[in-house]
């Protein structure tokens, strides 16, 4: 009696197990051959001396002459000169500079939909993702156009400045307009995750905040906005982490000493062909990622704690 | 609950900052004039030069050949995925799935193109490219397929295993039915952000294949015309097709597209 089911168990067991493989496996497989490989991949280069003509040195040469095997050399340079210290301090800057202008923009927006009638909401919010249909080269590329030397906006500026009494400046190949690409690329990301949180506040807390007596402006600061830091900190995620590695905006927008992290890496990979030192600079902002990354999720966790 | 004036009208600023320069763009692609300085005149000239434009053509033609191959594999392997991180809950795949499309594009770009060359001694083409954008595709089928499923009853596909269906068959005849409208706006959304593409493609591709954005980007990199206004305007006309196709199928993508 006991031998039938005890083979039933274990054909159930087995069948479960296949399934488990045959729908789990092509998708590990995959990426585990093209995400997680190629980045294990990018760790060894880094440790890797750069080919005579591009890319790699070989790790076993027959010719002693020729450098093989593993170093700490590009690490070492990276270090040695300041000036790239200075790329990553002001990409980190970028990506500051980026997130609290986005903050700042998106917040009102985000509000004033989370405080729309529930039907009004779905259109309200449908119109910030619309113009994120239009292709990212696209969108950089309108602001090619107005920041443009020949552009009326450009002529208004100048006007502007020259009425203060200062000689305008080229607005386009600049930090400014390097500035304004990553905020009307990245808006969004801002926007949408702070609108996910706004919308969950219960409307009953800020009328009893106003029974109490609390005025508008205490009633945004001791409410809606320590209960809104989840979003905040959602989407400065989603805003930091890509503008650190972006390279097109400084490269459209930007003029040649705007350079940024993304430049850089770039120019190692595809114009100087210097690999392992390129592969050294992409593990660093790979760490640069890593570390805000938890530092989001630090205060994320520190703030749930204390609001418990 | 009242919305003061202020928040109106900064809203509203937003918006505009939000969208006039993409009608800037889409206005000028029927200007008659070279620059994109004042408005001249009403023209079709520039979508005429587009529709004689060889590269841009083969450019186009290779975008939505790469678009469906890799949407169609990235759709087929996310949606395993999503029923994988549903069903077995593991460790390491939802990983896999998530970094390739959190981490900064540029980073999966260079260490595809290090792996193409260095390790699968692959010269870069069309292949590599549709390999690069089934990896960043996945993740986001598989989120929209998950988002599906965690919105389901899990009666069913017990009831369905209670009446003697195999795991197949439960697949076939009730799973699958459910999710297919996650599966669709997996399938649009992998379509429409590898037609997107820019950053990993420019890594990938080599000389050997161009595709939209690059050519766009070599356009205005190299010399501006309004032809880049043209093909603009055509590009977003595609995708605002494909979003609103997608949202029709699973309101789910919206939401996960952030």
């Amino acid at each position: 009696m006991a031998t039938p089911a005890f083979a039933d168990l274990l054909k159930f067991r087995l069948h479960k197990n296949l399934t488990r493989w045959l729908v789990s496996g092509p998708p590990f497989l995959f990426l585990l051959l093209f995400f997680l490989a190629p980045s294990l991949i990018m760790v060894l280069a880094s440790f890797r001396y750069p080919g005579e003509f591009g890319g790699l040195a070989p790790l076993r040469d027959a010719n002693p002459a020729v450098l093989q095997g593993l170093t700490l050399e590009t690490y070492r340079f990276f270090f040695s000169d300041v000036i790239y210290a200075e790329i990553f301090f002001k990409s980190f800057g970028m990506a500051l500079a980026t997130t609290l202008a986005c903050l700042v923009m998106a917040y009102p927006l985000a509000l004033l939909i989370a405080r729309s009638p529930r039907k009004h909401r779905d259109l309200m919010v449908l119109l910030v993702i619309l113009p994120f249909a239009s292709n990212f080269l696209v969108r950089v590329y309108a602001w090619m156009i107005i920041l443009g030397p020949q552009s009326a906006f450009a002529h208004a500026i100048g006007s502007a400045l020259e009425l203060f009494g200062i000689t305008p400046v080229p607005l386009l190949f600049s930090p400014v307009a390097v500035l304004i690409g990553m905020i009307y690329v990245h808006l969004p990301f801002m926007i949408l995750p702070l609108y996910t949180n706004l919308e969950k506040h219960d409307p009953v807390l800020l009328d009893a905040a106003q029974d109490l007596g609390a005025n508008a402006w205490r009633r945004f600061w001791d409410v809606t906005f320590p209960l809104s830091l989840p979003g905040i900190f959602a989407g400065s995620a989603l805003v930091f982490i890509p503008v650190l590695g972006m390279f097109a905006i400084p490269d459209i927008l930007g003029g040649t000493r705007d350079m940024l992290i993304g430049n850089l890496i770039k120019e190692q990979f595809l114009g100087v062909r210097d690999w392992p030192f390129g592969a050294t600079l992409s593990i660093m902002l790979t760490l640069m990622v890593l570390a805000w990354a938890g530092f989001s999720m630090w205060l994320a966790r520190k703030w749930s704690h204390s609001h418990a | 609950m009242r919305s003061s004036v202020a928040l109106w009208a900064a809203s509203l600023l937003v918006y505009l900052f939000l969208y006039v320069p993409l009608a800037i763009v889409v206005a000028y692609s029927f200007n008659d004039s070279r620059l994109n300085a004042e408005w001249v005149g009403f023209t079709w000239h520039w979508y005429q030069v587009l529709l004689h434009d060889e590269d841009m053509l083969q450019a186009a033609a290779n975008s939505l050949l790469i678009a469906f191959i890799a949407s169609t594999c990235a759709t087929v392997l996310g949606t395993m995925a999503g029923l994988a991180m549903h069903r077995y809950k593991p460790k390491l795949l939802p990983f896999m799935v998530i970094t390739p499309v959190a981490m900064p594009e540029i980073l999966l770009g260079v260490s595809l193109l290090l792996f193409f060359i260095q390790v699968l001694n692959l010269t870069l083409g069309m292949l590599s490219v549709i390999l690069a954008h089934i990896t960043f595709c996945i993740g986001f089928v598989a989120i929209v397929v998950k988002a599906r499923l965690a919105g389901m009853d899990e009666s069913i596909f017990e009831a369905a295993r209670d009446l003697g269906a195999t795991p197949w068959k439960t697949f076939k005849h009730v799973t699958f039915p459910l999710i297919l409208p996650a599966v669709v706006a997996g399938f649009l959304m992998s379509f429409t952000l590898s037609l997107d593409d820019f950053v990993i493609t420019f890594f990938t591709a080599g000389v050997g294949v161009s595709t939209l954005p690059l050519q766009i980007y070599s356009m205005i990199k190299i010399a501006v015309t309004p032809e880049v206004n043209a093909v603009s305007t055509v590009l977003m006309l595609i995708t605002l097709t494909m979003i609103v196709l997608a949202a029709r199928f699973a309101p789910e993508t919206l939401k996960a597209r952030s």
